[in-house]
């Protein structure tokens, strides 16, 4: 008696939708798509100083561009997108971190948090002062 | 045993993931909302001859450069990793894409701010 063999290809689980079965997941997700925004300021800037050693011409071209309301609308997203990603930044940060100890105690995650929330206020605040301060 | 380059990739990673949090929010919003807008800073801040005495300064010539570069670095590396998640097979190619690409924004950045002299 000749049997033959059933072929079939392996068993691929389907991964759509993965992460929206679960608020962590999603969380996740977020967490990662903000590098999206960070790649795309990068890029905003990396045009800005191409075009500034291009002359005042192509820079006053660019400062042109910034001024538009399409530039304006992806900035106000990608704005969104840095808070979120230094928000969870910090959360995450307690678990990325090595093990920090003070007084033979281990440094609470909250802690951990908090000062890089007050870290990016204080940053924040000062880097506006300076650009304050240089407005002309 | 040959070395892992993953360390280099995750230093930058980190690196750009830490100032991108502190400084990141603000940046755009002074660059793309403020500035533009002239409101709250006026629309003349980011004028030619200001810009090209910074960018001419070591200060802001090395703050522009690595602010571009560590952005670059480790939004690619978030996403190189995040490629899986997503149901992108990741090998070589994609490697080559995302920290080529990365080091692509790092070159045009350091030629730019070189060109400007110091």
């Amino acid at each position: 008696m000749i049997r033959k063999a059933v072929v079939r290809g392996p068993y691929v689980r389907p991964m759509q939708g993965w992460w929206r079965r679960d608020p962590f997941f999603v969380r996740y997700m977020v967490r990662e798509a903000t590098a999206l925004a960070v790649l795309a300021y990068a890029i905003v800037l990396m045009i800005g100083v191409l075009r500034l050693a291009q002359g005042e011409s192509a820079w006053n071209r660019w400062l042109d561009a910034l001024q538009t309301p399409w530039s304006m609308a992806l900035h106000l997203v990608l704005l969104v997108a840095f808070a979120v990603h230094a928000k969870s930044w910090f959360d995450i940060m307690p678990k990325t971190m090595p093990m920090m100890f003070a007084g033979g105690r281990r440094v609470a995650a909250s802690t951990i948090t908090r000062t890089g929330y007050a870290a990016t206020i204080a940053a924040s605040i000062a880097l506006f002062a300076l650009a304050w301060w240089w407005q002309s | 045993m040959k070395r892992s380059n993953a360390p280099i990739f995750w230093l930058l990673f980190g690196a750009g993931g830490m100032l991108s949090a502190l400084l990141g929010t603000m940046l755009v919003f002074i660059t793309g909302i403020a500035v533009p807008l002239g409101w709250p800073l006026r629309s003349t801040t980011m004028s030619y001859p200001f810009m090209l005495s910074f960018a001419q300064h070591w200060l802001g010539k090395g703050f522009l450069f690595i602010v571009i570069a560590l952005f670059a670095w480790h939004a690619m590396h978030r996403i190189f990793h995040s490629l899986h998640d997503i149901g992108i097979r990741t090998g070589t190619a994609a490697k080559l894409v995302c920290y080529g690409g990365a080091l692509l924004i790092t070159a045009v950045a350091a030629a730019s701010l070189l060109s400007l002299g110091f």
